[in-house]
């Protein structure tokens, strides 16, 4: 029996697919709409002070025809009321109460007014409390959102106001826009945060239409940065998902967020770390309904794996992050490529060719291509293997006989033991002796 | 004759709408996306004229139309036909690696027609530089896609173009002899405007040897181009061809190209002799103008049917009667047409082609009952207007031409499309007239 239970920072949800703090879960209607479906729990789109949107909002990146692979915004936190909004999470925690229902916060940098809404918060029943200080426009130029998450004694600062008056768990919610993700996680630890959701979203600009010269999205003729977010920054996501896990200075609870669409994207989150994690762009773009997959295949996964619990699952894969230098130099491998599959493409061939080492030949065999390797050539860079548009026709195998290993660490540290310096010619020396010829 | 009934116009219509809807931008960039850009690609090589078809199916992709159409007319001048006429299922399509891959190959000519018409309909003018005029000129006798490639290449290489059509509308087979469910009169009326406004120039009603002789074509011109075709359709040499309701292929079909449909009389029950292409098109087209059963008659198996696979599933899904290994003897009627007599065959030896040979059965003989007989064996090979030209050599039932110049025996004169190939494809004649332009400009420029 698979369970997918979870607790993220003591909030706990039968499942960990949460609502992102976004427009998806901007209402009781929405929220409740989405437990309905199945959703394992909810961050309320985020209440404050008073603010108003503009039309466009969003601005869409589409590759290649799939649309949304990338979504950015320059809309603000609710631009609903305090009152309105908190009524209607008192609301819907009762009506689910086996929900996690986190609410979102930005105020003003004002201890007052922090502490006020921590207050109010608290008496709706929520499970818990994330802390904007993410959002990347609007908010910011006025002291808010990433203004206050590019700065860690700002987040160190907030956060011990929230913490000291916060009866329910505080999970902080982090801005990408940062040149190193672990100081403002490690200001929020400082400041007895609960957990850490990350990531927001990014800086950026959507594009220009080229028939009207206007940047994307347009407000009246004018535009300015928006948060980036969708399927595209999930790599970014999962880098600064476990740059936080592995920090043995942070070591809180996560809740990932950042491009994940399907339980394929939740799994990896989870694998590097996550607790839970929080979806939006997916939702947007086809609704509450995608639960059922996100549920059922995480569950089949699991199952096939032989898992059954979130717990087990979580962090399972950061013990393999490690530095450049712990490397193994001699791990060689090179590309092979499955002719019975192959279907001529030639894609292999020219970007083997182009733009990388010029390890596959194209011979003309009975009126068809036919591409080989050059396993002498090949440097075993794996660009073959991604071009290639047949699953498992190029693979990757390994060469060496796995009877030596040698990381860059150990062979500067040789190089020192032995009084050499680090020369082309010593490389080469040690190169040679392992049979490496670079071309 | 025994008429069909004519059917209302709207009924007509229906029955010769386009076969395949053009994209629409949004469908075309979709279709695009599928396209892997491959390189070297196996659709370059299938396609007789070497369209560069990744180049120009990425150019859709990326919103620049433009580019995508001069990709294709730098290796085609006839790039609407083809795109709605070509057999791609055995060229382009047929070696698209998708099959391989187990699925659907991208739809290369529907992506073709989607570039050529939006460069059509866009009003821009020449898409390539034209060298300045250098003092020469050529004579092109016929105005079908062979001299129209022809013509249009030697345009632009700087050369005064001249082409002499006999009938009063040029295009040739473009023109009249594409069942009106791939392309209109319209569609080839485009080209031909197109390769005229880069400047050839196209006499129509005159025939070479009647209007004007083949030697004062050759003193007025440095060279001569032939893009004659082939004739009418050949004659099936059995009693009863001159009854009333025997018609060629060829001839019934330009009489419908002028999408006069209502004015063709055709039989209740048609019989067509021959399973080409031609006879898969004579019998939809009866078929669809309101023919009550039409029977194809051919005389080996459906093993042997020249008519590619694309033609015969269109025949069957037409509801055309296919009768294998059937040969007629004789058409039977007073006047006109009643009855086709035929004999039982089976498959004997193999011929000098690899094709096993059909042998009467004894006693076979059986009557099929029909209005209307339409032959459909091949065209004539035009040797009687050939032989006003010396030097000259023919084999074969064609004009012999080097395969690389396109030069027939007489230095000054070249050749190309169906008369030197026996009867293919619109794109063969494109390229047979594209390259014969070059091997006429090396032969000017004495370049080797």
């Amino acid at each position: 029996m698979i369970d997918l239970s979870t607790d993220c920072g003591g909030i706990k949800s039968p499942n960990p697919f949460w609502l992102a703090s976004a427009p998806p879960s901007n209402s009781a209607y929405q929220n409740c709409k989405a437990f309905e479906a199945g959703w394992g729990g909810t961050v309320w789109k985020t209440i404050g002070g008073p603010v108003m949107n503009v039309c466009n909002r969003y601005g869409s990146l589409e590759l290649n025809r799939e649309k949304l692979v990338g979504i950015n915004n320059v809309e603000l936190i609710s631009d609903r009321n305090i009152e309105t909004n908190l009524k209607e999470i008192a609301e819907t925690k009762r009506l689910w109460s086996d929900r996690a229902v986190v609410v979102s916060l930005m105020v003003e940098s004002k201890k007052e007014a922090w502490q006020d809404i921590v207050k109010r918060t608290i008496d709706t029943g929520a499970d818990g409390i994330e802390l904007n200080y993410g959002c990347p426009h609007g908010m910011s130029e006025r002291g808010m959102g990433a203004a206050v998450g590019q700065v860690p004694e700002y987040c160190k600062m907030i956060t011990e106001w929230v913490t000291e008056v916060s009866s329910i768990p505080v999970l902080v919610k982090l801005t990408p826009n940062v040149t190193d993700i672990r100081f403002p996680a490690r200001a929020v630890k400082q400041a007895n945060a609960d957990g850490i959701a990350l990531i927001n979203t990014i800086n950026s600009i959507m594009g220009i239409d080229l028939d009207t010269l206007k940047i994307l999205p347009s407000v009246a003729g004018k535009s300015s940065h928006g948060g980036f977010a969708g399927p595209a920054v999930k790599p970014i996501a999962l880098h600064m998902v476990s740059q936080v896990a592995n920090d043995p200075e942070v070591n809180l609870p996560i809740s990932g967020v950042g491009g994940i669409s399907t339980w394929r994207d939740a799994a990896e989150f989870i694998l590097l770390g996550s607790s839970s994690v929080q979806i939006c762009t997916a939702v947007m773009h086809y609704g509450f309904r995608i639960i059922d997959d996100l549920i059922e295949g995480l569950t089949n996964w699991m199952e096939s794996k032989g898992f059954s619990t979130i717990d087990e699952i979580k962090g399972k894969a950061l013990n393999q992050i490690s530095d450049f230098g712990n490397f193994d130099l001699l791990h060689k491998t090179v590309a092979r490529i499955d002719q019975g599959k192959c279907i001529h493409c030639n894609l292999c061939y020219i970007s083997c060719e182009d733009a990388a080492h010029q390890a596959i030949d194209l011979k003309k065999v009975n009126g068809y291509n036919e591409t080989t390797v050059k396993e002498e050539e090949c440097v075993g860079c794996s660009l073959c293997a991604l071009v290639c548009p047949v699953d498992e026709c190029i693979t990757m195998v390994r060469v060496d006989d796995e009877s030596a290993s040698k990381t860059w660490n150990e062979l500067t540290s040789e190089f020192k033991d032995q009084g050499k310096p680090l020369t082309w010619e010593n490389l080469a020396e040690f190169q040679k002796k392992y049979g490496i010829e670079i071309h | 004759m025994n008429r069909a009934n004519k059917l209302t116009d709207e009924q007509y219509e229906n029955n010769f709408e386009e076969l395949t809807p053009p994209f629409t931008r949004n469908s075309a960039v979709s279709e695009a996306f599928r396209c892997l850009y491959c390189f070297d690609a196996p659709c370059i090589r299938a396609c007789p004229t070497h369209i560069d078809i990744p180049t120009f199916i990425k150019k859709i992709l990326t919103g620049n139309p433009l580019g995508s159409a001069k990709t294709i007319y730098e290796s085609n001048w006839l790039a609407l036909t083809c795109a709605k006429a070509c057999p791609v299922d055995d060229l382009c399509e047929g070696a698209c690696v998708l099959n391989e891959k187990g699925e659907k190959p991208i739809q290369i000519g529907r992506l073709q027609r989607y570039s050529v018409e939006y460069y059509l309909d866009s009003g821009k003018g020449n898409l390539f530089n034209k060298k300045s005029f250098n003092g020469k000129s050529v004579g092109i006798i016929g105005s079908g896609p062979a001299g129209l490639a022809c013509g249009a290449e030697l345009s632009l290489l700087g050369y005064k173009v001249e082409i002499y059509e006999s009938d009063k509308v040029p295009g040739g087979l473009n023109t009249w002899g594409i069942a009106p469910y791939k392309t209109r009169q319209y569609d080839s009326l485009r080209e031909v405007e197109l390769i005229k406004n880069l400047g050839v120039t196209i006499h129509t009603c005159v025939t070479i040897g009647q209007t004007i002789s083949f030697d004062e074509l050759l003193n007025r011109h440095d060279a001569i181009f032939i893009g004659i075709g082939l004739g009418e359709s050949e004659n099936l040499d059995i009693p009863g061809e001159n009854l009333k309701g025997v018609s060629g292929a060829v001839k019934l079909i330009k009489e419908i190209k002028k999408e006069k449909w209502s004015s063709i009389d055709i039989g209740r029950r048609v019989a067509v002799i021959g399973a080409g292409n031609t006879s898969i098109d004579a019998a939809t087209n009866a078929k669809r103008l309101g023919a009550e059963e039409v029977t194809i008659i051919y005389r080996r198996s459906e093993n042997e049917m020249p008519a590619n696979n694309f033609e015969y599933e269109l025949a069957k899904s037409d509801g055309i009667i296919f009768k294998f290994l059937t040969s007629p003897i004789e058409i039977i009627g007073n006047s006109s047409v009643e009855g086709l007599r035929c004999l039982k065959m089976e498959l004997g030896e193999k011929d000098e082609h690899g094709r096993r040979k059909p042998v009467p059965v004894p006693n076979s003989e059986f009557e099929i009952p029909v209005d209307m007989v339409i032959t459909a064996l091949g065209q004539k090979f035009n040797a009687e207007f050939l032989e006003l030209i010396p030097d000259i050599k023919i084999s074969n039932r064609k004009l012999l031409v080097d395969t690389d110049t396109y030069q027939t025996g007489n230095p000054k004169v070249f050749a190309g499309g169906d008369c030197i190939n026996g009867g293919k494809e619109v794109v063969n004649a494109a390229y047979d007239g594209k390259q014969a332009a070059h091997g006429i400009d090396r032969f000017l420029t004495n370049t080797p």
